[in-house]
C-alpha cells in the first residue's frame, strides 16, 4: 500500500508519469511511421500496381428475385425487364430545368414528379432515383440520341417486379419497394450489406417481406475494367449471382379468387386450412389493394386513397383483425366441457329463454327458450342459455386454460408477419390490461358472456380456423404455413416445408365424435341448413353472430348505422368423416352468420371438394401462366 | 480622452487573450491541412466545414475563458446527468444500426456517450482533487467504479469502440493520479498476449460458426476482417483493402493534390470522415503523413507541457488525460486506416469532417488553454 506523500512528491510522480505517457505516444507514432514507411516506400511498387489495377472495379451483379407461385403453379409475383430513366440529384445542377427538358423527350406526368420528390426526401442525394419507369422503345431511342445534354441522367435496364394477379391474394404476397433508411439499418444489422450492394428493392409486406432471405438470392460480382473517368470499358471476370429461390405456396389461388368474389363489396376475412398439414389453402382479407402500385414508390395520391379509405384495405383482417367469435365459440366450449367432465353429451337443461346471475338477466335469442336442450341441440340450435350456465359451472380459469390449449389468444406462428395474438380473457389478462384497481377485478357476470363468444373474447380468423382445423384433425395441431416448398431457381431442387405438428391435445375420440356429429347437425337441420341445402358431401359447421367488434388501429367514421350491425361468422370443416379443409369466415357488419357468412363457406367447400365454380369465374386453365381470372365465365 | 479611443490592436489582443498561442497555431495548422484535403475529397462540404470550424472555435474560446475552478463545480452534475441519460438510452433509447445509442428528447436526438468522453475525465479529476492528500487504494477502487458504470452502459448499447475510448479517458486520470504499476503492467501484458494469440490463431478462430464469448457477431467480424481483409471483398474488408492501397500507392511524395485515383474513382469509402487519412496520404504521400504526425506530436507535447505546469491536482489530471485522449484518437484512427487496428468509428482529430467531434475536441483544447492561462492565479 502507498503511504501518504507530500505535495512535492506527488508533483514529481505526476511529472514522471507525464514523461512515460510522452514516451508511449512517441513509440506509438513511431510504430505508425514505420507502418507508413513499410506501405509507402518498401511496398510502394506493389500498392502502386494495385492502384493501377484498381482500374478494375468490382461491380455487383444483382440476382433475380425468386418467383411466388400458388400450389397449381399460377404465378403471383414475377420479374420483367424494362428501361427506366434515373436521375442522380447531386450531379444535376438545376433539377427543375433538367426535368423540364427531359419531358420534351419522354412523357413525364405530374405524378412522376411528385414521386421523385418523395423519393428524394427519403434518400441521399448521390443515389440515382427513377423519374420515369417502363419507357417505350421510342422514348429510349429519343433519349439516347440526346443523352449528352443530360449529365447525371441515366438510362438503366432493370428488372421490375410484377404481380400479375393484381389485387387477388395481395395481402399474402405483399409487395416490394425501394430500400429506405429503416431497411438499410436492418440490412446492416444482419451483416447483409455486401449482399445488398446494387439491390435497390426489398420486401416490404407479406411473403415478400417474411421470405426476403429466400427470395433475394446472393449477389455476384463482376470485375470490370474502367477508364480514367471510372466508366466501365469491358468485363474481365464474373462471379455470377445466385438467383433467389422460388416460393411455391400451399395456397390455391383459384379458391382465393372464389372467396374474394363471393365477398363482393363486403368487408371481411376468411382462412381455410388443410387440417392434416397446417397448409393454408386460402387467406383472404377484403377489400384488397393492388400491390403493383407500391413497386416503384407509391404515388402520394394512391397512398392517400388507400390509407384514408374507411374500408381500410391495407389492414390484413385475417391476421391482424381480432373479433369476438360469437356462437362459433360454442363447439369449443362444449368440447372443453366434455374434456373437463363438467358435462356429458346427454346431460340436458330445460331452457326458459334466459339465465339469471347476480341480479342480471342474460337473454337467449329465442323468446321462451329452446325447451329441453342437450349438447347436440345446444350446438345445432345455438342455444345461449346452455352456454351461460356451462360458463358459470366451468369458471373463467378453466375456460381460459382449455381455450388456450386450442390456440386462442396466442399467435399461431404462421410464416408471415403481422399476426395479432387476440385476447383470451382471464382474470390475469384483465390485471395486465387495466391500470386502475377497480377495473382489474374480474366479475362473475363477465364469465357468463364469455361462454357464448362475446365479452372480452377477440380472436383472429386465423386462430379460429386453426382451432377448427385442430378439432377436425382429432386434436392434432399443425403449425399453419403458406409456403409448401422452396424451389431453387438454378437447379430446380425442392426444399419441402414439412407439416409441423405442434402438439396433440388429449381428447377422447368419442368427445370429438360428439362435437363432429353436432356440427354436422348444424348444416343438416340447424342454423346452417339453409346455406348447405343439397350439398352432395357431409359438412360440419357452426354459425356465429358477434355483437361488438374491435378492429385494431381502425376507427370507423362514416356510414355508422351500417357499421354498427353485427359481424357474421361461420366455421366449417368437410368432409365431416375425413376432413380435408377447415375454415373460418367473417363478414363485417354482415348481420346473421347463417345469412351472409355461411353461403361464402358453402362456395369454398363446393369449389374445393367438387371443383364447382360460382358463376362469373373462369375455370382453371392448367399450364397457362399468369391466368388472369377476369374472364366472363364458361 | 485618449483612454476611450478605439484601438483595434488592443481590442484584438483582448479578444484573443484567453487563447493559448501555440495550441491555436497547431490546431489551425491541422485544420488548414484538413481543408486542403477536403477540397480534394469532398468540395461540396466546404461551406458546412467553415460553419463547423466557426462554432468549434467559439466553443474553444468560451471553454478557455472558464477558469478551472468553475469546471470543477460542473464535474459532478455533468457526470450524473451523463449516467442518467445513458440509463435513459438503455430503457427508452432509439435503436439505430442494431444499437441503442440515441435518446430522443423531443426536440432532438442526442448521443449521451459523446458527452461522457469529456465528462468522464472531468469527474475523476474532480474526485481525486476532492480527496487530495488523503488518496488511498480505496479511492482508486471508487474511481474505477465511477468509470465502469458509464463504460458498462455504453458497451451494453453495444458500442464497444466508444466504450473503450471512454474507458481510456478515465484510465488516463487513474494513471496520472498514481495508479500502481502492479495493476497496470499485468493488464498490459494480458492485452499484448491476447492480441498476439488472436493474430497467431486467427484462421481457426475466424471459421464460420465459431462464437467468441462476450463479443457480438459484428465485433468478431471486424477483428476477423482485419486479420484477412480478402475474406469479405465487397463488405467490411473492402474499406481496409482500399485504404491500404491508397496509402501504399501514395509513395514518398504522393500523387499530387486532387490526383488520387483511389479517392476520385470512388474506391475509398467514407473518404471525408473516418477514412480521410487515406486521401491525405494518397495525395501527399509519406511526407504528408509525417507532417500530420509531427503536428499531432506538437499538440500532444504542448498538452503535456501544460499539464506539467498546472497548479492544482484537478487541472494536472484533466490536462494530462485530455492530451492523451487527443493522442488516442489520432493513433486509433491512423492505425485503423493503415490496417493495424480494427475498424472502429473514431474520427481523425481536427481532420475528419463532422461537427460533433470537432466541437468536442475544441472543447477539450479550450479546457487545456484555460488551465494554462489560469495557472498562476491559483496557488496550492
Amino acid at each position: 500500500m502507498k503511504g501518504i506523500r507530500t505535495p512535492e512528491q506527488e508533483v514529481a510522480r505526476f511529472r514522471s508519469r507525464l514523461a512515460v505517457a510522452g514516451v508511449v505516444a512517441l513509440v506509438c507514432f513511431g510504430l505508425l511511421a514505420a507502418r507508413f514507411f513499410y506501405l509507402q516506400v518498401m511496398r510502394f511498387d506493389y500498392y502502386s500496381t494495385r492502384a493501377e489495377d484498381n482500374r478494375i472495379s468490382l461491380v455487383p451483379v444483382v440476382p433475380n428475385r425468386g418467383l411466388i407461385m400458388d400450389r397449381n403453379g399460377t404465378v403471383l409475383a414475377r420479374n420483367y425487364s424494362a428501361y427506366t430513366l434515373e436521375i442522380t440529384p447531386s450531379k444535376v445542377a438545376d433539377l427543375e430545368a433538367t426535368i423540364e427538358a427531359l419531358s420534351a423527350l419522354v412523357d413525364i406526368q405530374p405524378k412522376d414528379r411528385k414521386r421523385l420528390k418523395k423519393l428524394m426526401d427519403e434518400s441521399k442525394s448521390f443515389e440515382s432515383l427513377p423519374i420515369r419507369n417502363r419507357l417505350s422503345d421510342e422514348e429510349v431511342a429519343r433519349f439516347i440520341a440526346q443523352r449528352y445534354r443530360f449529365p447525371g441522367v441515366e438510362l438503366k435496364a432493370r428488372l421490375f417486379r410484377d404481380y400479375p394477379m393484381g389485387r387477388f391474394g395481395s395481402h399474402i404476397v405483399g409487395y416490394i419497394g425501394r430500400i429506405n433508411d429503416r431497411d438499410l439499418e436492418r440490412i446492416e444489422d444482419s451483416e447483409d450489406t455486401a449482399n445488398y450492394r446494387g439491390t435497390d428493392h426489398i420486401g416490404k409486406a407479406g411473403l415478400e417481406k417474411s421470405y426476403e432471405r429466400e427470395l433475394h438470392g446472393a449477389t455476384g460480382f463482376e470485375e470490370v475494367e474502367v477508364d480514367s473517368g471510372g466508366r466501365a470499358v469491358r468485363a474481365l471476370r464474373r462471379t455470377p449471382a445466385t438467383p433467389g429461390n422460388n416460393l411455391v405456396l400451399t395456397l390455391d389461388l383459384k379458391l382465393q379468387e372464389v372467396v374474394e368474389k363471393a365477398f363482393g363489396n363486403r368487408r371481411g376475412a376468411l382462412v381455410a386450412i388443410e387440417p392434416g398439414s397446417g397448409g393454408v389453402l386460402a387467406l383472404v382479407s377484403v377489400p384488397t389493394f393492388d400491390p403493383n402500385l407500391f413497386v416503384d414508390g407509391i404515388a402520394p395520391q394512391d397512398w392517400d386513397e388507400l390509407n384514408n379509405s374507411p374500408d381500410h384495405p391495407m389492414v390484413n383482417r385475417a391476421l391482424n383483425g381480432a373479433y369476438p367469435p360469437g356462437s362459433t365459440f360454442k363447439p369449443f366450449m362444449a368440447l372443453a366441457a366434455l374434456m373437463s367432465g363438467k358435462r356429458t353429451p346427454a346431460q340436458a337443461i330445460s331452457d326458459p329463454g334466459y339465465f339469471d346471475f347476480g341480479g342480471h338477466h342474460f337473454r337467449d335469442d329465442k323468446v321462451g327458450g329452446h325447451g329441453t336442450v342437450d349438447m347436440y341441440r345446444s350446438i345445432v340450435h345455438s342455444c345461449d342459455t346452455y352456454y351461460y350456465r356451462l360458463a358459470n359451472d366451468m369458471g373463467i380459469d378453466l375456460i381460459a386454460q382449455t381455450m388456450g390449449e386450442f390456440g386462442f389468444g396466442s399467435k399461431t406462428g404462421i410464416d408471415i408477419e403481422g399476426e395479432s395474438s387476440g385476447i383470451l380473457p382471464s382474470p390475469e389478462w384483465k390485471k395486465r390490461r387495466f391500470k386502475k384497481p377497480e377495473q382489474q377485478k374480474w366479475f362473475g357476470g363477465e364469465t357468463i358472456s364469455i361462454g357464448i363468444g362475446q365479452g372480452y373474447n377477440a380472436y383472429t380468423m386465423l386462430q379460429l380456423a386453426h382451432a377448427t382445423a385442430t378439432v377436425a384433425a382429432g386434436g392434432v395441431m399443425f403449425k399453419p404455413h403458406l409456403v409448401k416448398y422452396i424451389e431453387s431457381a438454378s437447379d430446380g431442387s425442392r426444399r419441402m416445408i414439412e407439416p409441423q405438428p405442434i402438439k396433440t391435445i388429449p381428447i377422447k375420440p368419442e368427445h370429438i365424435e360428439t362435437i363432429r356429429r353436432s356440427m354436422v347437425g348444424v348444416n343438416r337441420e340447424g342454423t346452417g341448413a339453409r346455406a348447405f341445402a343439397g350439398a352432395p358431401y357431409v359438412s360440419a359447421g357452426k354459425t356465429g353472430t358477434a355483437q361488438v367488434y374491435s378492429l385494431k388501429g381502425a376507427k370507423y367514421s362514416s356510414r355508422i348505422t351500417e357499421r354498427l350491425r353485427d359481424h357474421a361468422l361461420f366455421i366449417a370443416f368437410a368432409p365431416a368423416d375425413k376432413p380435408t379443409i377447415a375454415l373460418a369466415v367473417l363478414v363485417e357488419n354482415g348481420g346473421f352468420g347463417a345469412e351472409s357468412a355461411a353461403p361464402i363457406a358453402r362456395a369454398v367447400l363446393d369449389y374445393y371438394l367438387l371443383g364447382k365454380l360460382p358463376a362469373g369465374i373462369a375455370p382453371e386453365d392448367p399450364g397457362a401462366e399468369g391466368n388472369s381470372g377476369d374472364g366472363a365465365g364458361e | 480622452m485618449s483612454d476611450f479611443r478605439f484601438d483595434p490592436r488592443k481590442w484584438l489582443l483582448r479578444i484573443l487573450s484567453p487563447l493559448d498561442g501555440q495550441l491555436t497555431l497547431i490546431v489551425m495548422a491541422i485544420l488548414g491541412f484538413s481543408t486542403v484535403v477536403m477540397v480534394s475529397a469532398s468540395p461540396e462540404r466546404l461551406d458546412t466545414l467553415a460553419l463547423n470550424v466557426g462554432v468549434a472555435f467559439a466553443v474553444m474560446w468560451i471553454a478557455a475563458s472558464v477558469p478551472p475552478q468553475r469546471m470543477m463545480t460542473v464535474a459532478l452534475p455533468l457526470y450524473v446527468l451523463g449516467v442518467l441519460l445513458l440509463i435513459g438510452v438503455a430503457l427508452f433509447g432509439d435503436v439505430s444500426k442494431g444499437a441503442r445509442r440515441w435518446l430522443n428528447i423531443g426536440v432532438a436526438r442526442i448521443q449521451p456517450s459523446e458527452l461522457m468522453k469529456i465528462s468522464m475525465p472531468l469527474m475523476l479529476a474532480w474526485y481525486f482533487q476532492s480527496r487530495e492528500g488523503l488518496i488511498r487504494a480505496r479511492d482508486f477502487l471508487i474511481a474505477i467504479a465511477l468509470l465502469l458504470v458509464p463504460v458498462g452502459l455504453i458497451a451494453k448499447q453495444p458500442d464497444l469502440g466508444t466504450a473503450l475510448l471512454v474507458a481510456a479517458s478515465g484510465f488516463y486520470v487513474l494513471f496520472f493520479a498514481g495508479l500502481t504499476w502492479r495493476l497496470i503492467l499485468p493488464v498490459v501484458v494480458v492485452g499484448v498476449v491476447g492480441i498476439g494469440a488472436i493474430v497467431a490463431m486467427g484462421d481457426s478462430l475466424c471459421m464460420p460458426g465459431v462464437e467468441w464469448p462476450g463479443m457480438r457477431e459484428y465485433q468478431r467480424h471486424r477483428v476477423c476482417t482485419l486479420l484477412d481483409p480478402t475474406s469479405d471483398p465487397l463488405g467490411k474488408g473492402f474499406h481496409i483493402i482500399q485504404s491500404t492501397i491508397a496509402i501504399g500507392s501514395g509513395g514518398v511524395v504522393g500523387k499530387g493534390w486532387g490526383k488520387g485515383t483511389q479517392t476520385h474513382l470512388d474506391f475509398l469509402p467514407e473518404r471525408h470522415t473516418d477514412f480521410i487519412f487515406a486521401v491525405l496520404t494518397e495525395e501527399f504521400g509519406l511526407a504528408g503523413a509525417l507532417l500530420l504526425v509531427v503536428l499531432y506530436i506538437l499538440l500532444i507535447f504542448r498538452g503535456l507541457f501544460i499539464a506539467a505546469g498546472a497548479p492544482t491536482l484537478f487541472s494536472r489530471l484533466l490536462a494530462g488525460a485530455l492530451t492523451l485522449i487527443f493522442f488516442t484518437y489520432a493513433f486509433v484512427n491512423m492505425g485503423m486506416v493503415s490496417g493495424i487496428l480494427p475498424v472502429v468509428g473514431v474520427p481523425l482529430p481536427f481532420v475528419s469532417y463532422g461537427g460533433t467531434a470537432l466541437v468536442t475536441l475544441c472543447l477539450g483544447v479550450g479546457m487545456l488553454m484555460s488551465i494554462q492561462r489560469h495557472r498562476r492565479r491559483v496557488g496550492t
